[in-house]
């Protein structure tokens, strides 16, 4: 997925991409006749912090032909890095992408900057769903990107039937020494909360211990907790299961029809990556402008296309094909979904929890 | 030694770039780590430095004193095992003929012409169950299987119904094994020099006046080499005590080492003074091992001049 670098599923689909190359031109005249004053003040430039394979092919060079506006692209790897290169003050970044419990984090510090809505007509595009966000309520701050889940990766061959529960990974001896399981604190925690029925963002000391003790009990069976990985791990027949994110998982799965992912019954983790700008943000006009484009449906469809993400972008969702919007790895169930929640941004205090606890996983 | 008494202006043109570089990529950063490992959060992103000792209490906990002791445990290995694998090396390159000594050099450090991380993802590749080490070990297994059938013994499955694949990665032993590969170069490199340097005139002494080869080994060549099998061992030791990536790559379920732990302060934990404690007390035990090592140094050479 977007955490490593690879070369996105270009020949798959059948999809033209000249269809919205065409499409773009008529964004073009219609974006050029957007309050122009406004932006005259600024320079045509635009600097967008971006994950790694994670635009339309020609997303920026559209947007430079509809706008005159340049976007430069820089890369993080993942929220933390993001963060860590904010937080000591914005080195001249406009539009970046941070993961909801990472844009509560950067509401609560103050990084980030409220979008005027006024010129983001597009967010009229975005699905009811992902209108509101408990952890940017009114979206004041953030507008959908693409969003997914984390669940199971697995080779079907090796394993009977679909694995669709936690239980598979996380408390049974079945596939001993074939799991990999994810390598952070949160996602592991959590993942391990939602089997035993409790919140993916419980802070109660007591379910999350009762969830180390489930891991520390399970360690024996788990062959690594691969951090960025897992899905190289499953494509080399190192193991027959992993937890891992969806997108990482349909990449490997274009590789190799063996594997499949679902998304267990118990449901888990549903992120959302959002656009943002942050504060300080050198050029706020053309990044609203940005923004704007990139929630458009013909723009929107062109990057889901590209990366094959779930986008939360209705109107570009009705241009995509069968292929894209009925794979179950990309949108699962609506019931599993209903019982998936995103990650919250809980306090220092129960970070630090959720960090001591994985420690002593780790270390047992 | 006061030339520079006498001609300053040359002494500070010489002195100042690497003084500049030095306080400002050095000593000013590890400053601020040291003050940052006496703070406090006060919310996500600031610190207040309040002096307190609660960063280092809470390092002296049970749980993170045994990831210290495992973490040493490993480079110790590690150490131990380049020793022994570095030592004929680097005294076999300085036995060689001169002409070869620069090729068998390059060939030690040719490594280093590569990214770490591509070198560790390289090692991935051949000790993963699906690696090299057990395609080949599958060969030779076949082949076996094959030769058994000729004489008749094919039915017997003598060497088992499947071949079975060994299990080398994600566990301990592939993180030393990593640490190991990573290290040898720093432990060949001085242990040559050493060696290099030695009178061999001493070993032919030696061995003339009735001592054995392995008396020779013991009591005159590691006693001449000893300075160079300290640097060794201490250049190995601490970038090995250190290391993240390759217990991230390599390891297993309980592979963890203080390093990890260390990272894991500074980006997901969110807790830049627990992490900079942590870091800090890693270099407090490195400069007194360094500093027993210059004591025991110093004691030597007075019992030599004694």
């Amino acid at each position: 997925m977007r955490r490593s670098p690879r070369s996105p599923l270009r020949h798959r689909r059948g999809f033209t991409r000249r269809s919205f190359l065409a499409g773009t031109g008529a964004i073009a005249a219609g974006l050029s006749l957007g309050p122009q004053f406004a932006r005259a003040a600024e320079e045509k430039k635009l600097n967008f912090y971006n994950w790694d394979t994670y635009i339309g092919e020609t997303t920026l060079d559209d947007f430079e032909d509809a706008t005159g506006i340049e976007v430069k692209m820089d890369l993080f790897a993942d929220n933390d890095e993001l963060f860590a290169k904010l937080k000591e003050g914005n080195p001249g970044y406009d539009v970046i992408v941070p993961t909801n419990d990472f844009v509560e984090r950067m509401i609560t510090a103050d990084m980030l900057v409220p979008l005027d809505h006024d010129k983001i007509p597009n967010k009229a595009n975005v699905d009811s769903a992902f209108q509101d966000a408990a952890f940017d309520p009114g979206r004041k701050y953030s507008m959908p990107y693409m969003w997914g889940t984390i669940g199971i990766g697995y080779r079907k061959s090796r394993v009977d039937g679909v694995p669709d529960s936690w239980s598979t990974l996380l408390d049974s001896d079945r596939y001993s020494g074939k799991i990999a399981l994810l390598g952070d604190a949160s996602n592991v925690l959590g993942s391990t909360l939602k089997y035993l029925g409790y919140s993916y963002n419980s802070s109660d000391a007591g379910e999350i211990a009762e969830a180390e003790a489930l891991l520390i009990k399970q360690k024996p069976h788990i062959k690594t907790y691969a951090d960025d990985n897992g899905q190289d791990l499953l494509l080399s027949g190192e193991v027959d299961l992993t937890m891992e994110w969806n997108g990482d998982i349909l990449q490997v799965m274009a590789e190799d029809d063996d594997l499949s992912f679902v998304v267990p019954n118990e449901g888990g983790v549903l992120w959302q990556d959002t656009l943002c700008i942050a504060k300080g943000a050198p050029h706020p006009e053309n990044a609203h402008a940005f923004i704007n484009f990139v929630l458009d449906a013909e723009v929107g469809a062109a990057i889901a296309d590209f990366i094959q993400y779930a986008t939360p972008n209705k109107a570009a969702r009705a241009l995509m094909p069968d292929e894209y919007n009925n794979n179950p790895a990309i949108f699962p169930s609506d019931e599993v979904i209903a019982r998936c929640e995103p990650p919250l941004y809980l306090g220092e205090a129960v970070q630090r929890l959720y960090d001591e606890s994985w420690t002593r996983v780790l270390a047992a | 030694m006061d030339s520079w008494r006498r001609n300053p202006l040359v002494f500070w043109a010489v002195n100042l770039p690497p003084s500049v570089w030095l306080v400002a990529f050095f000593l000013a950063p590890l400053t601020v780590v040291w003050l940052l490992s006496f703070g406090e959060k006060r919310g996500l992103v600031e610190i207040a430095i309040t002096g307190t000792l609660d960063n280092y209490a809470r390092a002296l906990d049970p749980l993170y004193l045994q990831i210290f002791a495992k973490s040493l445990a490993m480079a110790g290995a590690t150490t131990l095992i380049c020793l022994i694998v570095g030592f004929p090396v680097a005294f076999a390159i300085s036995f060689a003929p001169g002409r070869w000594k620069p090729l068998l050099l390059l060939l030690v450090i040719l490594p280093f012409w590569t990214n770490l991380l591509i070198r560790t993802y390289a090692l991935i590749a051949v000790l993963r169950t699906r690696g090299y080490v057990n395609f080949t070990l599958e060969w030779f297994w076949d082949l076996g299987n094959r030769g058994l059938e000729l004489i008749g013994l094919g039915q017997l499955h003598l060497l088992g119904a499947r071949f079975e694949p060994l299990v080398l990665l994600y566990n301990n032993m592939a993180v030393v094994i990593g640490l190991v590969y990573v290290h040898l170069p720093f432990t060949v490199l001085p242990l040559y020099a050493a060696l290099d340097r030695m009178d061999r005139s001493y070993i032919e002494a030696s061995l003339d006046l009735g001592a054995g080869q392995a008396r020779t080994f013991a009591s005159v060549v590691v006693p001449l080499a000893k300075a160079g099998i300290i640097s060794a061992v201490i250049i190995t030791f601490i970038p090995a005590l250190g290391s993240f990536l390759t217990p991230d790559l390599l390891g297993g379920t309980d592979s963890q080492m203080i390093a990890n732990v260390i990272e894991r302060q500074f980006k997901t934990a969110n807790d830049w003074p627990f992490g900079a404690a942590l870091s800090f007390i890693l270099l407090y035990a490195t400069f007194f091992a360094l500093a027993l090592r210059s004591l025991s140094a110093r004691g030597s050479s007075a019992m030599d001049a004694a």
